[in-house]
């Protein structure tokens, strides 16, 4: 398909990080309830955002693919539709944030935090739920596009965790200043 | 017991034991409805606990609600019901085994029998408090637990629910206030609390009002 | 039992309440009438086979924004006077106060859901889907049941927030979307042919148990202090 198929491995790897952000938004928002440890929530919320930006990439990527192979940039489908409904989910969990003033916000946001991980299964499920268009990577991958996708994915998670680690350091040094002028 | 609200602290350590009529007095912002909330389980304490009738409240908060009634400013009455259709929620909220009889017989101790059909938005101020106590009551609670009662209520008012909670005699009673007027006529013991601490407790057969206004002053103003 | 009983006795209190004032009820009923009048308007003028293609997605769109406004209510009469405190110093879990609200959101769905029905019928001479009703039932009791699952919760939650009942809609709707998508899909193979909605009611019952459970177990933590 020439070089519009060299797209695949940022979406591809894109879409993992995506799913593994969000599945670490629900795990964190899950100890958070229990634990009521507020570094739980700066994690939930660090990775929330991550998750936002490499799904919108994934959407992207995977737009500007459909328009190279479909020949139209968008179209019913039901990973197209569920992957657009997972984003739009995590990005209402930050508008969900920023409108929450009181001292229940961060066990508000987790709540919603795990609420939103329903969307996570159907979205990754959805190409064997449904008869779509959509490639499936089961088909089998000659093995140097397999290395060349290992090696992206495998890059991209270290891109996760260093982002994730500047992050959550934005986070804990905000709530460092916060506490110094409280206590001044 | 301490809570945290992100990183302020509202309570830091809180030791007392209460075992008759107890009067809490702060100003706004000491934690006094903090303390009430956890009391009455609708909150978590972030670490400590507290014990009500030998039941902890975190372990066995269900068990701690069965013996409690808990009276505020908010009178947690729905306006739209009678008062009557609010007691009897209630009631059956508590599993009262004959709610009519009981509903029946609190009504007529505080004189609202003729009023019970009436709508809730029809009430006064002072009424609606009245209707709040009989909705504390209605479980016969061992302990009684009010925040701030007297808010909006006039003279008359204040003067008959200080009668009321005067009668309680085989109940556990502690109350909230930011008033020290109120603090002192009714009680056993009082306590000051401030910036999340009793800093104050004494019983109030030995006190001086006058002496106790200038602890007060001194105690509150040294946050 | 007692807890159950105490469940219904929230939503037998809401519906005295419902009964008195109506808010609710009629505001509900009264949007989703103007959205299939709307509709009709906007596509009165189509063929029969255009007008089988485009009915699911009128029906859905009045039931699920009327449905909107309504769930966005249910915690507000709480919030007056904090009565949902008063619920919570009973001595039962507080998922009883859930389950009570959910049944209470559910019943006054259907009810504005079966109305809008009959009027969706009437004005776009539609008699054809009431053959299927059996089948139209069950579709319209598992979706709003998915729907008001998590539209209570999240309702509980928004009432926190400065911008209310604006950003319900913003958290439900994505959500929802595992509830919305089968019964659109299966109220359209219900009109236009051999109907075989097995594998959607599959997907439809799955997420009713994932929400349903999911919201009772952390309804707690929402109204917590």
């Amino acid at each position: 398909m020439g070089i519009i198929q060299k797209i695949f491995y940022y979406h591809v790897s894109s879409a993992w990080n995506a799913f593994l952000a969000f599945l670490i938004v629900a795990i964190s928002s899950i100890i958070y309830l229990k634990t009521k440890e507020n570094k739980w929530d700066i994690y939930a919320l660090s990775s929330a955002e991550i998750g936002v930006i490499f799904s919108a990439i994934t959407l992207i990527t995977g737009s500007m693919w459909a328009k190279g192979s479909w020949n139209t940039w968008w179209t019913w489908d039901p990973r197209l539709t569920t992957a657009l409904v997972m984003w739009l989910i995590y990005a209402s969990y930050l508008t969900l944030r920023k409108s929450l003033k009181t001292e229940k916000k961060a066990r508000l946001s987790a709540v919603f935090g795990i609420i939103a991980f329903t969307s996570v299964p159907i979205t990754y499920l959805s190409i064997r739920i449904w008869p779509t268009i959509h490639p499936n990577l089961e088909f089998s991958l000659m093995l140097p596009a397999k290395m060349t996708l290992i090696l992206s994915i495998t890059a991209f998670t270290l891109l996760y965790i260093y982002l994730f680690h500047l992050r959550t350091k934005i986070e804990k040094t905000k709530e460092k200043i916060k506490k110094l002028k409280t206590t001044k | 017991m301490r809570k945290d609200f992100g990183i302020t602290k509202a309570l830091k350590e809180i030791n007392i034991n209460i075992d008759n009529f107890l009067s809490l007095v702060g100003p706004n912002g000491a934690g006094k409805t903090t303390l009430i909330k956890i009391l009455s389980t609708t909150m978590k304490p972030t670490s400590g606990t507290a014990e009500i009738n030998g039941v902890d409240i975190k372990k066995e908060p269900i068990k701690v609600r069965e013996q409690i009634g808990v009276v505020s400013h908010q009178t947690y009455l729905y306006r739209d019901l009678t008062a009557k259709e609010n007691l009897k929620f209630y009631a059956r909220m508590y599993d009262i085994p004959k709610p009519e009889k009981r509903i029946k017989k609190l009504v007529t101790d505080h004189n609202l029998e003729k009023r019970l059909n009436d709508r809730v938005s029809e009430y006064s101020r002072g009424m609606k408090q009245k209707l709040s106590i009989i909705r504390a009551l209605l479980h016969e609670p061992k302990v009684l637990l009010l925040d701030e009662p007297y808010t909006g209520l006039d003279q008359h008012a204040n003067e008959r629910l200080k009668n009321t909670l005067a009668n309680f005699k085989d109940k556990t009673i502690i109350q909230t206030t930011h008033d020290l007027n109120r603090a002192l006529e009714i009680g056993k013991q009082i306590a000051i609390l401030s910036n999340g601490k009793i800093v104050y407790k004494t019983q109030k057969n030995d006190l001086d009002p006058i002496r106790f206004r200038e602890i007060y002053e001194k105690k509150v103003k040294k946050r | 039992m007692k807890y159950l009983k105490k469940a219904f006795n929230v939503f037998w209190k809401d519906l005295i309440i419902e009964l008195r004032s109506k808010e609710m009820i009629n505001t509900m009923i009264i949007f989703s009438i103007l959205v299939v009048l709307i509709s009709s308007f906007a596509f009165g003028q189509m063929s029969t086979e255009a007008l089988d293609q485009i009915a699911p997605g009128v029906l859905w769109i009045a039931f699920i924004f009327a449905g909107m406004l309504g769930i966005g209510r249910s915690f507000i009469s709480e919030k007056d006077q904090n009565c949902l405190r008063g619920n919570m110093l009973a001595p039962v879990d507080w998922s009883a106060i859930y389950i009570g609200k959910t049944i209470g959101n559910l019943f006054f769905m259907l009810i504005m859901e079966l109305i809008t029905l009959i009027i969706f019928v009437v004005i776009f001479d539609f008699g054809k889907i009431l053959t299927k009703l059996p089948k139209l039932t069950i579709i319209l009791l598992l979706g709003t049941l998915g729907f008001v699952s998590v539209g209570t919760l999240l309702s509980a939650i928004s009432v926190n927030t400065k911008t209310r009942e604006m950003l319900l809609p913003v958290l439900l709707f994505p959500v929802t979307i595992p509830v919305i998508l089968p019964v659109v899909e299966s109220t359209s193979q219900l009109i236009t042919q051999e109907p075989n909605i097995l594998p959607w009611i599959r997907i439809l019952t799955a997420y009713d148990i994932i929400f349903f459970v999911l919201s009772a177990l952390i309804f707690n933590y929402v109204v917590e202090e």
